[in-house]
This record gives C-alpha cells, structure tokens and sequence, in this order.
C-alpha cells in the first residue's frame, strides 16, 4: 500500500513544537487575561500586558498557526502528489530555523524591541528570518508539487500555492521599514498611508495564514476522516477563486471612521458582506459532504472537531461582515466585542481544525492507535465550553460598554464617564479567566493523549488511506 | 486545466491577489499624505517628544489605547474633535490601535497639566480608583541616551538643534513620555473652537437643597475632581477648592469650561445637571461637615 517512502520525521518535528507553541500561546493568553483584571501583575519592565500581549498573539499565529500548517502541509503533499518531499534536507532547516525565529521573537518582544504593527510586532531583523523561513518552506512545498506523480492538483493543494504567495507579498510590503539600529526601525510608510497598509496586512493575514490554510486541512482531513469524498468539487473551485480575490479589498472595515478615504471603507464594507458567499460555500461543502454520514458525529471523534470548526468557521465568516458594516462598526468597534469575535475564529475554527489534523496524523505517522478516545472526546469538551464561555461573555460585555460609551442625557451631555463604563467589565472579564483555564485544561489533555499514544499505543493495523483509527 | 499546472495557478493566484491589493492599498498613495490632506499648523515631533513616542512603543501602550477619534456625537463630546488625515504625517508608524481597554488619547495633550500625568503614571490607581491600568513609575529611572535620539530623528528627517539633543542630559523616559502625551492631538487649534459659550442667565436648579440630600453628590466629586483638587477639597495638584463665596454661576463656568491655561480640563461632557450639583455640593458640603 505504501510504496513511496514519504518523510514522516519532519511531520513528527512540526507536530510536536507547534504543540509546543500552541501551549504557550494559550498559557502566556491566561496570564495577560490576568493582568486586566490585576494590574499588580504586572511585573515591569519585562511582563506587562503592554509586552506580552504580542507574545501571545504571535506565538499563537506564527508559533501554533504557522506550525501546524507546516506540518500538515508537508504531510499533505507527499500523500497528494505521491511522491517524498522535494528536499528532506531543506525541510530540516526549516525547523530548525522555524523555532529559532519563535524564540527569537519571544525574546525580542519581551526585550521591547517591536514595531507596534498588530500582528507582525517583530522587529525588521526578524522579518528577514520570517522571510528566509518562508522562502524555504514554499520553495519545498512548490517544487514537490511539480514533481508530483498525481497528475491533477486537489483542492487543498490551490489553497497551500495561494497562501504561500499571498503571505509572502503581504508580510514583504508590510515590513518595510527604515532601520535606525539593530532593534529600531521606522514604518516606510506614515500615518494613514501606514494605517492602511497595516491592516490590508493585518486582515490578509487572517485570510492567508488562518482562513486559506484551514481550509487545505479541512478539504484533505474532512474526506480522509469520513470516508467520502467532498460534495462539490464545481462548488470548492467558485469558492476558492472568489474567496482569494474578493478578501484582498476588505482590509479597510478595521479602520472604519478613521481618516482613511471613504470610498476605500466603502469598497472594504461591501466586499466584506461579497465574501460570506464564499466563506458559506465552503461551510456548505463540508455540510453537504456529511449526506449520509452525520451518523459520524457521534461515532468519529474526528468528524465532530472538523464539523464544529467549520461552523464556526461559518459563524465567524457571518459576524465579521456585520462587524463590517459602518453603523454596526460604529457602535462596536474598540469594545471586548472585538477581541471575543477574534478567539471565536482562533479558539474556535483554527484550533479545531488543528488538533482534529494532529488527532488525525499522529496515529498514522506513528503506527499507532490513539491512546484514548474519551479523552479526545473530553477535550473536545474543554475546549468548546472555554472557548463560548470566552466569547459569549466577551460579547455581552461588549455590546454594555457600547452602549454605555454612547450613551447620553437629554441636554446632550454623556451618561458615563469612561471609567464608569471600564469598571463594568471586571465581571466578565474574570469569567473570560475562566473559560481561559478551562481551554488550557483542554490543551493538557490533548497533550497527554498524543503522548500516551506515541509511548503506550496499540501498533495500528490500518492501512494509511482507511479511515478505521478514527472510529470509536 | 489550472489544476494540472502550478506554475499557471501561482501566477493566477497571484494575479487575483494583486487587483484588490493595487486598488485599495497602493492607489490611495496617490492621494494621502499629499498637499490634497497637509494641515500647516501640524509640526514634526521634537527630540524628547519623539523619545516619548518610541518609549510608548515599546511599552506597548497601543494595545490598550486607540489614537483616532471617530467622526461620532458621543465620541467626539468625549474624547474632542475628529481626527484628520493631514494630523498623523509624522507618525511612523501609525498608532491609532484597535482596542480601548483604556480611553482614547488622540486629544489627549494639553487636557490635563504635566503633574497630573507624572502622578497618573507612576501610580494610575492613585488618581482613577479603580482603573486597571499597570503603574509606570519605573520610567523615571531610566535616562535617555542623546546620540541615540539624534540619530533617530536624522532618520527622520525631523528638524531639531545641538541644544535641544544637550538638554536631553539628565531627562528620564517618563519626562520623554509626558511630553509626547502633552503633544497629541495639538497640531490643530480644537481645544480653543469647542469652548462653549453659555448664554442667557444660569440658574441653580438647587438653591434650596439641604445638605443631608448632598450626600449622594460626593462620589462625583471623588470620580471626578478629588484626583487633583485632594479627598477633602485640601488641594493637589490643582488649588484647594475655597469657593464658599463664589457666585453659583462664575463656579458653574469654571467647572464646565474648565481652565485651560492652568490645566484644568472641561467637565461639560459632565452634563448641567452633574455640573450644578457640585457647584452646590462644592460650596457647601464640606463646610456644613465642619460645623457639625
């Protein structure tokens, strides 16, 4: 069955440190959640929310995002283009180079060495690394792909080519900057020119780092965990072409009322409601390709993290467009809103569709049943209720403080001071602690499972292509 | 077809990529930042203000405080006029933020004096009770280093003279700090253009109020002015509040446009009604206390 020698070592490598970087991601995120309710937790110079809030965010982006799209990548083309990894020995730098622009990160980030630009803090020698990163990851990816021995390309192969290029233009363009020094630089760009460059980034990045790779995972696990193929393969080409070039227009709803040009928030508003359409066609590719099969969510563990990450998948691609909307936006913006509707794509769509790709690859790399499914099941729990409570509470605290900022007296004056409207938060803000520590627990759990599996499972006696070790 | 080939669906993918990109992100070059938005009495940071701008970086201030107020009635009474395109053509990189966990300081500079921003920083919960905002006193530790500076603003391309580098001998971050916040949001005249002109006879809707019923008013005075004018009126930062024989209306005046050549903010946004009750509460609550 298996005839080509597929490298499975690198896999192994990304699987294991993207574990370890979605561990901090979600443990540095319980601190700083900390922090806003106890400002004595700030221990200055080094941890302060102010430092490690980046930390949080990057780490989880670039240390858990980026990781797990390594190593599901360079596991899916070698199984889609039948045919080992163009370069082993490139792959192998590129961990090793992977993990030390983390740290180097990490480091630099705590040091206060940072550009301030969301999502992309780091400091322009850092960018040089991400790029060289990039660059050897894409170039493996690319180049196994045209040496493939699978004529036809699959789905989650146009998602992996778009987002290779698409991230490496959006990170070059935003990170040109003037240095001054080794850890200081200056934006190429100034003021609003410099805002909307950031966030043509900064939503971009969402969609080639946390939308389109996603979706390569779910498009190759969905079938490979059910057993049947994808509804509408007509349906995933209209999704694809139209989700890639609509999504570079939208950058501009983040910065709604700003001082940028109005016809540019206009142009992002309405191509934000245009993108639900492809969002939902591939919510309802994934719908429509469980026909049958729903009897699944019950029996295959597998199956309910891929369903449940795609509906919010779904969900998330409903609020963001409404979020987009100017009135709605104005009401909105700035609040814990913002925040909750971010964890529900991160928490949510992302990460569950990473541990359902990693519950996946790690019996079959390792030639081993999965160690226990109850607790698979049980972090599938975890991470569901912590992830609501998160959001839920978030939003609720949100929408208050909306409406207490704009509200006002008769004579025109302003019902709340700002403080008056701050202090009503503490309360959710302390339950979002909690749903925090309760999607930790989750992690552990996850944790422990996997390595149960490589220390005391079963030898599998599947084949690769069944989809038998993901039934209960 | 694309499907079979890579090299056709990369130059594809790149090209649908790109349309989007040019339109919104490249084509706005063309008008902004440009003689089309430039506002004249906008002016590049100096030295120590720049410093300041660098350290707020650093300390990552912009992931609690937003820099742009939107072109809305509650914001704008809150926070001070709109912010304008032509007012941010020095700031590299923007730092208009994406969340207000704590309040918007685009207008910030010149709203309080510069003792009020030393005391805040070191200690925030010392003025705002129950703020949630971490203590920056540490700043005043660190002294700034001036070559360092210089080469920074030659990067620039920001004017500035050999005395203004030497004076920056034995400033700390926290003075760089404060006079960066005392910056923002001054580049246009706003603050002179929104003062409100009463007109007509004011008339305290309190006058026979008795004391007992003041009670209440006190914690507007304490979220409010204790900060700067002490818990008992004894006086702070601002004066100590003797106003027992102040006419109700000069008073009324003062608090709700402020002073703002002697730091003290408007409280307009306060409301008439919260206004003329510490007008009341401020003339006679205190004293009345004394007597007892």
């Amino acid at each position: 069955m298996n005839q080509t020698a597929y490298d499975y070592d690198i896999v192994k490598s990304f699987v294991n440190w993207s574990i370890v970087w979605g561990l901090v991601t979600v443990l540095v995120g319980v601190i700083v959640s900390l922090q806003m309710v106890e400002p004595a937790l700030n221990f200055p110079p080094y941890l302060t929310f102010g430092r490690l809030r980046p930390i949080h965010t990057n780490a989880g982006i670039y240390g858990w995002g980026v990781g797990v799209i390594f190593a599901t990548f360079l596991y899916i083309v070698q199984r889609l283009c039948k045919t080992p990894l163009w370069s082993p020995k490139l792959a192998r730098f590129q961990l090793w180079f992977f993990n030390a622009t983390i740290i180097a990160s990490a480091i630099t980030l705590l040091l206060g060495y940072t550009s301030s630009k969301e999502y992309h803090e780091m400091e322009w020698p850092i960018d040089v690394m991400v790029v060289i990163l990039w660059v050897a990851f894409g170039l493996n990816i690319i180049m196994t792909i045209i040496k493939r021995k699978e004529e036809h390309m699959y789905i989650s192969l146009w998602y992996m080519m778009a987002a290779i290029v698409g991230v490496a233009i959006l990170y070059l363009v935003n990170a040109a900057a003037i240095p001054v020094s080794l850890f200081k630089s200056y934006s190429a760009y100034a003021g609003t020119n410099d805002a909307n460059v950031e966030w043509w980034f900064g939503h971009n990045a969402v969609a080639m780092v946390l939308t389109a790779p996603p979706l390569a995972m779910f498009y190759y696990f969905l079938p490979k965990s059910t057993g049947v193929p994808i509804y509408s393969h007509r349906m995933s080409i209209i999704a694809f072409w139209s989700l890639i070039f609509m999504y570079l227009w939208t950058g501009a709803h983040h910065l709604l009322w700003t001082p940028v040009p109005d016809w540019i928030q206009t142009l992002a508003m309405a191509f934000s409601l245009m993108l639900i359409a492809p969002s939902w066609g591939s919510v309802f590719n994934g719908y429509l390709s469980m026909n049958g099969q729903w009897h699944q969510m019950r029996e295959n563990y597998l199956v309910k993290f891929l369903i449940i990450g795609i509906t919010f998948y779904g969900l998330q691609t409903l609020q963001g467009p409404m979020q987009a909307i100017r009135t709605f936006s104005a009401f909105i913006h700035y609040t814990d809103w913002i925040p909750a509707h971010i964890h529900m794509g991160t928490m949510g769509w992302v990460s569950m569709i990473s541990f359902a790709s990693i519950y996946y690859l790690v019996p079959r790399i390792y030639g081993k049943n999965l160690y226990s499914i109850p607790l698979a099941n049980l972090q599938f729990w975890l991470i569901l209720t912590g992830q609501l409570m998160w959001s839920i509470s978030l939003w609720i605290a949100g929408v208050l403080q909306a409406g207490m900022w704009n509200a006002m007296n008769p004579d025109g004056s302003l019902t709340y001071t700002f403080m008056e409207t701050m202090v009503e938060m503490y309360p959710y803000w302390w339950i979002r602690v909690g749903g925090g520590l309760i999607y930790f627990a989750g992690v552990v759990v996850f944790i422990y499972n996997l390595v149960m599996t490589v220390r005391q499972g079963e030898p599998a006696v599947t084949t690769e292509s069944a989809p038998v070790a993901g039934r209960a | 077809m694309w499907e079979k080939n890579p090299i056709l669906l990369l130059i594809l993918a790149t090209g649908a990529i790109l349309v989007g990109t040019l339109v919104t992100m490249v084509l706005p070059f063309a008008w902004v930042n440009t003689e089309a938005d430039r506002i004249q009495s906008v002016t590049p940071y100096t030295a120590l203000q720049q410093e300041g701008r660098d350290i707020y970086i650093r300390e990552g201030c912009n992931n609690c405080h937003t820099q742009t107020v939107r072109p809305l009635v509650a914001e704008v009474i809150r926070y001070g006029d709109y912010s304008k395109s032509g007012e941010f053509v020095y700031d590299r990189p923007f730092l208009w933020g994406s969340k207000r966990t704590g309040p918007d300081l685009a207008r910030i500079g010149g709203k309080y004096p510069d003792e009020w921003h030393y005391k805040h920083m070191a200690s925030p919960r010392s003025m705002v009770p129950r703020t949630n905002m971490p203590a920056y006193g540490w700043l005043s530790k660190n002294s700034l280093d001036p070559q360092m500076i210089e080469r920074k603003m030659n990067v620039l391309g920001f004017p500035y003279t050999s005395e203004e580098i030497k004076a920056l001998e034995g400033k700390n971050e926290m003075d760089a700090m404060v006079a960066y916040l005392q910056k923002l949001g001054t580049g246009i005249p706003w603050r002179q253009a929104t003062t409100t002109t009463i007109v007509g006879d004011l008339k305290n809707p309190y006058t026979r109020i008795g004391h007992a019923a003041m009670k209440p008013w006190e914690e507007i005075y304490t979220a409010n002015c204790a900060a700067c004018h002490g818990g008992h009126m004894e006086g702070d930062i601002g004066p100590e509040l003797d106003v027992a024989d102040m006419d109700d209306s000069d008073l009324f005046e003062i608090i709700y446009n402020g002073v703002p050549d002697d730091g003290m903010p408007p409280f307009s946004s306060l409301g008439a009604d919260k206004v003329w009750k510490l007008v009341n509460f401020l003339k006679d609550f205190y004293t009345a206390e004394e007597q007892k």
